[in-house]
């Protein structure tokens, strides 16, 4: 279990990465590295050449303010987990950062590392997609900002260009009078769930106005439903079943060596209940803080 | 085809190494059989075990998911470097050997590494915090029911040395 | 005197190296070794058409490429099979290279040595085989079904059918007022130590001698194994086995193909080789062990009493039986446990299929035994409307009965015949431990809060410190240190402490001052090897053997020395003095006198002087007498010893989400005196662990092409510590074994033996409150799987067959 040759290209700005990347068709971005390193081990993938971006300036940064959460494309998720700004900011974001793996793992794996590796079983694309958020990338015509809906097109594939990195994670703000709840699955705590469920749910006056939930492991590509009007401005034991049966008219769970499709679909249902019922219970929480 | 040696500095311990390696040598590899320190041990190589745990500039993570290239410039530590300077057992080694922490010993240097950088974030760990600050490492021989013990009894003689210092 | 050291909690003095990271494992020795690695067959079966290693020639750093046509004389044939049987009528082994046909995935094609493992890698992506597919054979089923054959010249996929019988058990069931039949099946897990296999070889052309370190559980066994192969006198070869990572049974293989390749490699190119199994390889090139399935007929009394039992069971033993049958003879013997039906048949086929090898893994055959009989004693109280507790009582054997002759022959080709125990104490035990009669109670209280409670009971019996022998040497150096040398190899089990507790106790000497040697050919060449249980038993008899035999030498010799009786010394902290007086001399200076040497080296030296002994008008070393102060012996015992034990969980099965958390989990535990009770503990906690990974989590997912696909650790779910109980109460009961000096019995496998037996019992149990149609007949179980069986039963639509 060794990789097998490589390049390796360790630049100093982003200019010379992206030079790099152009001059390389099979030249691959290393920054984290923990799930790149097993592939490469594994020799599931060979590379001709690795662009370290570990030495680039300014790209470990996390920022939060008003509008949502930056995360640079360095900043590792133990670093993301840790910000106190992050947590008041965007609650969701700490609270599905802590199921990432194991926290060995969260002191090397980035956080935008983990968002285009486009992995729908990994907590964070899902995140990325239920909050709207987006990544911006960085290539040879310059820097665009791809949204989340449009950033995951297929199974562990996303619409980065070969020769674009990604700087720049953005993940808004919880809105006010809103709230969010995660949970999930797994076999053995730090592996990938069977199922994991977030929600965002927005009240008035203490209904439901809007409710959307992101689904782990049940999907090709990271899933949200809209909710909404299956809740119909309620989380009562029916409201949250009529829920549950708009989601997994979406998702498509499928077998695999730990779970049936039949049980995922079942985790999947029960999960929607409860996060559903929490992050309306969170919603209604902010509301009152908001209002006292 | 040969490939390109690239001579690193890797400061390990406190001290300084210089090592020409491929650019895939990995960290593990490169500790062990460049700089023949033997004490971080490789047991899956997919990041999962947590054997090859070493801490860089104070944190825990695995050498086997890390190339020693992009190490250069940290400051590692190893099993090697936990004694005190007078090379006792520093507090986490004392308390795995007080408390039968290990028994094979294979997994037992992840294990040091990961519990001294928790200890360090959180030295007075409850059980539960204890057993989650070890949940990433596998060991086969244990149980680990002597693993959390230990944690808790390294905790307890870390204050020890606080308190008479 | 100095307190005894046996049965103290003695801390361990292998720690100190372990944790500075100074442990010495294989990989760890010979730094400029090349390094070796091998081409595995990708496919499950298929023939081998060609093998073309041309475009590694020119890789630079490649030092050798040998495929089959590469071998010569006893390497180019198949390895050996270790332990022949009169029912093996169909055993076969694999080359060291495959020949024409490969039968798992996994199996060594190629091998290529080369600078660094790197390189070596690179080396294995060059070589193109051609290969033509053959259908595989995966699953007892497909074995049975034997429409596709695993090896073309075995019949049906059938490598043995056995047969064992006590009575004539379907008479016996056919007469018995209730009868019942079972189905059960166990899933394919495997040991996984931390530390994969792992061999160096260096070849001294000086000496010609070849100098082989490997992670084994037998060092004498693969210096046999290399010398016999590789055409070299038994004394040409040394083996040690240094610091081994875990075993718990698959290293007591041998020899796998790279203990022989790799020293034929140091041979042929002079330089030291070294190939250290990465994770992948030892999930597809090792073994796993426990897939059986078994079919139970059980006739009983009203009071639960087993009448009559018949058994007939199906066991995948991989591609190939290196190890002949002793898992499947374990099963059959072992399954009895503490129990004695009236009469008992077993039967059993042990089948081919085209996946990895199976061999003993910690507990070896006995959690499959002790599932099948486990859940036919729940099933008989459910079926009787009795208490489980109860039901197992009634057929325990009682301590008055031992030796306790089952009529059957164990794995060891000796009688089954238990030497003691005391299982009605042990269930009384176990029932205080785990709170049995009140659990009714708490089940209510859980109910109230909407949760779902179940409790388990298992009960095993276990033959440790199987034959034939160990051996041990000790001597005493002038310094008065003991040096301790036993063949057998060490993997965690802490020998270095309890076998010096041992030494020092017998001997009078200070434990710091004993240092033991194991695994070391150079350093006692008559060994069998670690496994079954055996180190403390065999070992331990044979070191507390050999400590005597020096004792009483040192006494002759003091006594001589200071002109007393052997009957009025004692031996305190290496002093041997005549009780009541000021007369002493140290152990040290007694070895110096035990050696008539011409010429005198240090103090030890001129402090004997003052002490004459020896009878002038005999020769310096008498007739009957040896130079220095040694010892050694032997301990064979006649069969083995049987240890016991007793297990209960509670869980609690999620209502919503079926996932099985572990409320509580108790042990009671019997092997004999404990040397070390920190040690036996650590040993439960650690079998423990094991039993929830093979209960709960682990399993080999072979597709039906005989692709494994979960072999990482990524996959293969080994229990973190947050799978595991977060408290093992532990209780001994201690029945000692009248067979071997110390009265112990092994302690090795014993907590993994009744895991998947007690969670079967306690799923079931927590299932059965909603729904009394559930039965649990598989393990593992995964939530997932338990949702599936709560599907089909739940309880308004039962259907019962």
């Amino acid at each position: 279990m060794k990789p097998a040759p490589f390049d390796y290209v360790r630049p100093g700005s982003l200019g010379e990465a992206l030079q790099a990347l152009a001059g390389h068709p099979e030249a691959k971005v290393l920054a984290g590295g923990q799930s790149l390193v097993p592939l490469l081990s594994m020799r599931l993938a060979a590379p001709a050449v690795l662009v370290d971006i570990n030495g680039l300036p300014d790209l470990d940064h996390v920022r939060a303010d008003a509008d949502g959460v930056r995360i640079g494309a360095l900043a590792r998720h133990a670093q993301v987990l840790r910000d106190p700004d992050v947590a008041r900011v965007q609650p969701l974001v700490p609270l599905a950062l802590a199921d990432v793996a194991h926290a060995t793992i969260r002191n090397r794996g980035t956080t935008v590392g983990s968002l285009v590796h486009a992995d729908a079983a990994a907590e964070m694309p899902m995140v990325l997609r239920l909050l709207d958020g987006s990544v911006d990338v960085v290539g040879p015509q310059g820097r665009r900002t791809i949204a989340a809906d449009d950033l995951y097109v297929g199974p562990l594939e996303s619409s980065l260009h070969h020769d674009e990195i990604a700087v720049e994670a953005f993940f808004p703000a919880l809105a006010g009078g809103s709230g969010v709840a995660f949970e999930e699955i797994a076999r053995r705590h730090g592996d990938y769930a069977m199922c994991g469920v977030a929600a965002v749910v927005a009240v008035e006056d203490g209904r439901v106005v809007s409710a959307r939930a992101g689904y782990l492991s049940v999907s090709d590509v990271p899933a949200v439903v809209d909710l909404t009007e299956a809740l119909d401005g309620e989380t009562t034991p029916a409201a949250l079943a009529r829920a549950a049966d708009a989601a997994l008219a979406v998702l498509e769970p499928e077998t695999d060596i730990h779970a049936t499709a039949d049980y995922r679909a079942h985790l999947a249902r029960v999960l929607t209940a409860r996060v559903v019922t929490a992050a309306h219970q969170h919603a209604r929480q902010h509301a009152r803080q908001e209002q006292s | 085809m040969t490939e390109e040696i690239h001579r690193i500095r890797l400061r390990v311990n406190g001290v300084e190494h210089e090592v020409a390696v491929p650019a895939r040598r990995l960290l593990s590899d490169a500790l062990r059989h460049d700089l023949g320190l033997t004490g971080t041990h490789v047991g899956c190589e997919h990041g999962v075990c947590g054997a090859c745990t070493i801490l860089v500039d104070g944190a825990p993570m695995r050498s086997c998911l890390t190339f020693a290239v992009s190490a250069a410039g940290s400051e590692l530590t190893t099993v090697e470097g936990l004694a005190r300077p007078d090379g006792s057992l520093g507090p986490v080694q004392q308390a795995f050997r007080e408390c039968h922490g290990l028994q094979c010993g294979f997994c037992t240097p992840g294990f040091l590494t990961t519990i001294t950088a928790g200890l360090a974030e959180n030295p007075d760990p409850t059980e539960d915090e204890a057993r989650d600050m070890v949940a990433g490492n596998l060991c086969r021989c244990t149980g680990y029911q002597n693993i959390v013990k230990a944690v808790c009894r390294a905790a307890e003689i870390a204050r020890e040395d606080r308190d008479s210092a | 005197m100095s307190a005894k050291l046996v049965g103290a909690k003695v801390q361990r003095v292998e720690d100190d190296r372990f944790v500075r990271g100074n442990g010495r494992y294989v990989d760890d020795v010979a730094p400029d070794a090349l390094h070796a690695a091998v081409l595995r067959s990708p496919h499950a079966h298929a023939r081998i058409l060609s093998i073309d290693v041309d475009a590694v020639l020119d890789l630079d750093g490649v030092h050798a490429v040998w495929t089959h046509e590469d071998l010569e004389g006893a390497m180019a044939e198949p390895l050996p099979l270790l332990i022949p049987h009169p029912t093996l009528t169909h055993g076969r082994t694999q080359y060291a290279l495959a020949k024409d046909e490969v039968n798992h995935v996994g199996e060594a094609i190629a091998f290529v040595v080369a600078t660094d493992r790197y390189v070596a890698e690179d080396a294995l992506a060059r070589i193109v085989v051609d290969y033509e597919l053959l259908p595989a054979v995966v699953g007892i089923e497909a074995a049975r079904a034997a429409d596709l054959l695993v090896h073309e010249d075995v019949p049906g996929n059938v490598a043995a059918t056995t047969e064992q019988s006590n009575g004539d058990a379907p008479a016996a069931i056919a007469a018995a007022p209730h009868r019942l039949a079972l189905d059960l099946q166990i899933e394919r897990s495997a040991c996984m130590p931390m530390e994969g296999r792992g061999v160096v070889a260096r070849w001294d052309p000086d000496q010609g001698r070849l100098q082989v370190w490997s992670s084994t559980q037998t060092s004498t066994g693969v210096r046999a194994a290399v010398a016999a192969k590789l055409g070299l006198d038994l004394g040409q070869v040394d083996v040690i086995t240094p610091d081994v990572g875990g075993g718990f049974g698959v290293k007591i293989v041998h020899p796998w193909p790279e203990e022989l390749l790799v020293p034929l490699a140091a041979q042929r190119l002079g330089r030291a080789v070294k190939f250290t199994e990465d994770r992948r390889e030892h999930f597809i090139s090792s073994a796993h062990e426990r897939a059986q399935v078994h079919h139970v007929e059980v006739g009983f009394d009203d009071d639960g009493r087993v009448l009559g039992l018949d058994v007939r069971f199906w066991h995948d033993h991989g591609a190939y039986t290196p190890y002949g049958l002793i898992v499947p003879i374990i099963t059959s013997t072992q399954l009895l446990g503490p129990y004695k039906p009236g009469a008992y048949r077993v039967r059993f086929d042990s089948l081919y299929t085209n996946t990895v090898i199976v061999t003993p893994y910690r507990g070896a055959g006995r959690p499959q035994g002790c599932f099948v009989m486990e859940r036919t004693m729940d099933a008989i109280a459910a079926e009787l409307g009795m208490d489980r507790a109860e039901v197992r009582a009634a057929n325990f054997i009682q301590p008055d009965e031992f030796p306790y002759d089952h009529g059957l022959i164990f794995q060891d080709g000796r009688e089954l015949e238990y030497d003691s125990g005391d299982y009605p104490a042990m269930l009384e035990k176990i029932k205080e431990l785990v709170d049995w009669d009140g659990f009714p109670a708490f089940r209510e209280q859980q109910a109230a809060l909407g949760k779902r409670v179940g409790l388990g009971l298992a009960c095993y019996v276990e033959g440790t410190g199987v034959g034939p022998y160990e051996g041990a040497h000790v001597h005493i150096e002038t310094s008065g240190k003991v040096k301790v040398a036993t063949g057998l190899t060490t993997q965690g089990q802490g020998h270095q402490t309890a076998f010096a507790q041992i030494v020092a106790d017998e001997l009078g000497v200070r434990f710091e001052d004993v240092e033991i040697t194991t695994g070391d050919t150079r350093r006692m060449p008559y060994a069998v090897g670690t496994f079954a249980s055996r180190a403390a038993v065999m070992s331990g008899s044979a070191i507390h053997l050999a400590a005597k035999r020096t004792k009483e030498k040192a006494l002759r010799i003091a006594a001589d020395a200071l002109e007393a009786d052997v009957e009025d010394l004692e031996i305190v902290d290496g002093v041997v003095s005549v009780k009541g007086t000021e007369s002493s001399i140290p152990l040290g200076t007694i070895a110096v006198l035990s050696n008539p040497l011409r010429y005198a080296f240090d103090e030890a030296s001129k402090a004997a002087t003052q002490f004459n002994v020896g009878d002038p008008d005999k020769p310096p070393v008498a007739e009957d007498d040896e130079p220095g102060l040694e010892g050694k012996d032997f301990y064979s015992p006649p069969r083995s010893t049987f240890a016991s034990g007793m297990h209960a969980v509670i869980v609690e099965t999620d209502v919503d989400t079926a996932e099985i958390r572990i409320l509580k989990y108790a042990v009671v535990h019997d092997c004999g005196h404990l040397i070390n009770p920190m040690i036996v503990e650590g040993q439960i906690h650690g079998g423990v662990a094991q039993g929830v990974g093979g209960a709960l989590y682990e399993r080999m997912a072979y597709d039906e092409s005989g692709q494994l696909l979960n072999a990482s650790f990524m996959d293969f779910l080994m229990p973190y510590v947050t799978e595991v109980p977060t408290s093992i109460e532990i209780d001994h009961l201690e029945t000692p074994s009248p067979l071997n000096p110390l009265g112990i019995k092994g302690a090795g496998e014993a907590g993994v033996i009744p895991g998947s037996a007690a969670f079967a019992a306690a799923i079931e149990d927590a299932e059965r409150a909603v729904s009394p149609t559930f039965g649990i007949t598989a393990m593992p179980i995964s939530p997932s799987e338990l949702f599936a069986l709560r599907a089909a039963h739940v309880p308004h639509a039962q259907e019962p067959k």
